[in-house]
């Protein structure tokens, strides 16, 4: 039934609280709650080796995913050659190899 | 809702004697409402209104589209307002937000940069030998029916409730952009709570209903709409509001801005047919008025001279609600009684379905 | 006989520095509008970053303040200074040596900032009513049910040229951990939102406690500043925000929404300072004569700051500044003139 206008009506894309669904970023901050204390300062992505050849951006994948948008984290965190760099800088002493490795076994299935 | 801080924001709204300043659009749209402005300020309510032949197009559109450049649409403004000396007023009414929107940056950059209205004095002389001499007042044309709410509630035949049941019609009231957000200080209150539509609503009877999304924008937009590649989110924002007010049953929409009120209205029948989605009662959509229409209904207008017959979404839920008595066979007679040709039956105006519609050419 | 100095304001400043005037041999007269003792502290319910009653601060001051015999009238508003005479509103003059001003700051009025709906919507509260209502231990929601998620604010009304607040309020960031902290502690079962548009924790133990917060209380921080709250049918609040740290717009609904309003210049600085002479800051503060060694020293001789009249400053800082400026009008009166 659908009338073809010539454009299609664009999906918002804001990050709704209330429909995600909040279950696997609350697993994820319960097995490894340090990953709460991330102030944004994005020596990670600064210094990734992956980050500086794609556009992967650790700090902004893993902030998007404690909000409950998982769509793409797991291939995002694929990119990550595990190189351990990010670990070394963290300010906050965020084990962010673990984040990796966590988000990736939870988020198989996204 | 507790509006307790509408009376921080208030303006002066000249009482008579008004320079009539038309939209472009509405005229098409909602081709009664301002012939209905005109007809309540001086039968109704005994006021001098002029309205001008003369005078153009604010350019408006235009200017927000890239097209006009800051010179051209002030030498036009300052042609408006010499119109309006010419014409022996000092008072300027107009009834587009747009405009409303243009008249007040323009005369508050002359205030700030005198300057550039040196500048638009200048050209406006050289082009046409008119004489740029400023309006004492400047409001919107629902500033001035909200002026005279309670002179019209006076007047009322027809509040806004609901014959059946007895209860407070449920309005939406939706404020075009430029009328407070850019100076919110012009706006009857202000532009988080403005109480200009609300207030003509509490005025007649009506029960304001307040939603997540109410001040939002429609997604108008200009450019954005122009371009057909950039309707998808132009859509998006009004597809957002609707969203957002459905759950509130509301009666009806009004708004006080042209593309506003064409755009909720539209929008609707394009939502409708693109994606199956309709917001108002039995799988219709909810009508949306403009506040002259409102303001005739409840003087006991018919619905038919004010041009409700030019909505994209029926009106007749309403009027029945209401208890308008009006005629299904006069609904599509043009002013002179000629038939004016009628939409196919869509989701949001399948009134056409209903046999009354068929009259004899 | 000894000299009269009049201290403005019967604050934790106030009384701070009549105490110490009065162990220095001066007669300190605190002049006060209220009809108490205590000043904002005394609304307060538990203090940053220990969790300390604020009444060990102000029960003790008060105590101290009585049982030195200092004297103090209340109900007193001060309308005019000059460097050795104060006048009320009945007329009165006082005249002394010099003056402390203790005044303190205001706080600002969330209705002002009208996109979050204070006072017009249900379930939209201040820092100040949430410390009120932790003092009646009635924390709930409007319809008196416990908040299952709950937004706060920062910076509302501070570092805000809209509402002519430039300045940061200093003590709001640490507050706004503070009663996420205390939230999450009464309602364990809470989401807990801090939206932020910087983390300012310069106090000894702040750092400590945001990390807290964190990684102990499961408070999530989001970098973005509220731009609009409102009414959902169910009485809770809608906020739109940016999550600036993914770039993406965003929504969600709360039971409460807490706003960390700042301080403010009083409005009575404007005319204690035209009849004294004593400057103000662009911001409506009284002027410091410099950040450094004069902190305490107004730029007219004779009128002394202490506390918040001078800018938003912690409890510390300010009874800090309160003792400093005892022993700068005892300089004052003592050698100079």
């Amino acid at each position: 039934m659908a009338t073809n206008f010539g454009f299609s009506i664009s999906k918002p894309r804001v990050i709704d609280v209330d429909t995600n669904n909040l279950k696997k970023s609350n697993e994820i901050l319960a097995a490894l709650p340090e990953l709460q204390s991330c102030i944004g300062c994005g020596s990670c992505t600064a210094s990734c080796t992956a980050g500086n050849l794609t556009s992967y951006n650790f700090r902004k994948v893993h902030t998007l995913v404690r909000r409950g948008e998982y769509a793409g984290a797991y291939e995002e965190m694929n990119k990550c050659m595990l190189c351990g760099k990010c670990r070394l800088l963290c300010p906050r002493g965020i084990n962010t190899r673990r984040v990796v490795m966590l988000i990736k076994k939870c988020l198989g299935d996204f | 809702m507790r509006r307790s801080n509408w009376e921080d924001y208030q303006k002066s709204i000249a009482d008579d004697h008004y320079y009539y300043g038309r939209s472009c659009i509405r005229q098409n749209f909602f081709p009664g409402s301002e012939k209905a402005f005109l007809e309540i300020l001086a039968k109704e309510l005994g006021r001098d209104i002029y309205d001008d032949p003369l005078h153009s197009s604010c350019t408006g559109i235009g200017y927000h589209s890239d097209i006009v450049p800051l010179d051209t649409i002030m030498a036009v403004v300052a042609r408006q307002f010499a119109l309006m000396d010419e014409a022996g007023y000092e008072n300027f009414v107009t009834s587009c937000i747009t405009s409303f929107g243009i008249y007040t940056e323009i005369l508050s950059t002359w205030e700030e940069f005198p300057e550039t209205e040196e500048r638009a004095a200048k050209t406006l002389y050289e082009a046409t030998g008119r004489k740029l001499v400023k309006p004492k007042n400047m409001a919107h044309t629902s500033d001035v029916i909200f002026h005279f709410r309670k002179q019209i509630a006076e007047k009322m035949c027809r509040p806004l409730i609901n014959v059946t049941t007895g209860e407070p019609l449920r309005v939406v009231e939706h404020i075009g952009c430029h009328y407070a957000k850019i100076f919110p200080k012009k706006g009857i209150g202000g532009s988080e709570f403005p109480y200009v539509l609300a207030g003509m609503i509490e005025s007649w009877g009506g029960e304001v209903v307040d939603y997540p999304e109410r001040r939002h924008c429609c997604g108008f937009g200009f450019r954005n709409y122009l371009v057909q590649a950039n309707r998808g989110y132009s859509v998006a924002n009004s597809q957002k509001k609707l969203d957002s007010m459905a759950p509130y049953r509301p009666d009806f929409i009004v708004c006080n801005c042209p593309g506003c009120s064409m755009f909720l209205d539209k929008w609707q029948y394009t939502i409708a047919e693109m994606e199956g989605t309709t917001y108002g009662e039995g799988g219709q959509g909810i009508p949306v008025l403009t506040y002259e229409e409102m303001a005739g209904l409840v003087l006991g207008y018919d619905p038919w001279q004010l041009g409700m017959q030019m909505h994209q979404v029926d009106v007749e839920p309403l009027l029945n609600k209401m208890g308008v008595q009006y005629d299904p066979t006069t609904k599509y007679l043009g002013k002179n009684g000629k038939y004016i040709g009628k939409p196919a039956a869509a989701a949001v105006n399948n009134c056409n379905d209903v046999g009354l519609y068929e009259i004899k050419v | 006989m000894s000299k009269r100095v009049v201290v403005v304001g019967g604050g934790i400043s106030g009384m701070q520095t009549a105490l110490s005037l009065k162990s220095l041999g001066f007669e300190p007269l605190i002049l006060e509008q209220s009809r108490q003792l205590g000043g904002k502290v005394a609304d307060w319910h538990l203090l940053f970053p220990s969790f300390t009653p604020a009444e060990e601060v102000t029960v003790p001051l008060i105590r101290a303040v009585r049982q030195n015999g200092i004297l103090v009238r209340l109900g007193c508003k001060v309308v005019s200074i000059e460097s050795r005479r104060v006048i009320l509103c009945s007329g009165e003059r006082i005249d002394c040596d010099a003056v402390v001003l203790c005044s303190g700051s205001t706080l600002f009025d969330a209705t002002i900032k009208e996109e979050y709906g204070y006072g017009i919507y249900d379930n939209v509260y201040t820092s100040a009513d949430i410390e009120k209502m932790m003092n009646n231990e009635c924390v709930a929601t409007a319809s008196g049910a416990a908040p299952e998620r709950i937004a706060i604010l920062h910076c509302v009304g501070s570092r805000d040229e809209k509402v002519c607040q430039r300045h940061c309020s200093k003590v709001c960031c640490i507050t706004g951990v503070k009663q996420a902290i205390e939230l999450k502690k009464l309602f364990p079962k809470a989401e807990i939102f801090n939206f932020y548009m910087d983390i300012r924790m310069f106090g000894p133990g702040y750092e400590e406690l945001y990390r807290q917060a964190q990684i102990d209380y499961n408070i999530h921080f989001v970098r973005g500043r509220i731009s609009e709250a409102s009414p959902l049918m169910d009485g809770r609040v809608q906020i739109k925000a940016e999550d600036t740290l993914t770039g993406r717009p965003l929504r969600m609904s709360v039971d409460m929404l807490v706003l960390m309003i700042g301080m403010r210049a009083n409005d009575d600085n404007a005319f204690l300072s035209s009849s004294s002479g004593a400057e103000l800051a662009p911001n409506g503060f009284f002027k410091s004569r410099n950040s450094f060694v004069d902190n305490v020293l107004s730029t007219k001789d004779g009128i002394f700051l202490a506390g918040t009249v001078s800018s938003p400053k912690t409890i510390g800082q300010s009874l800090n500044e309160a003792t400093t400026v005892a022993h700068r009008v005892a300089e004052y009166l003592n050698y100079g003139n």
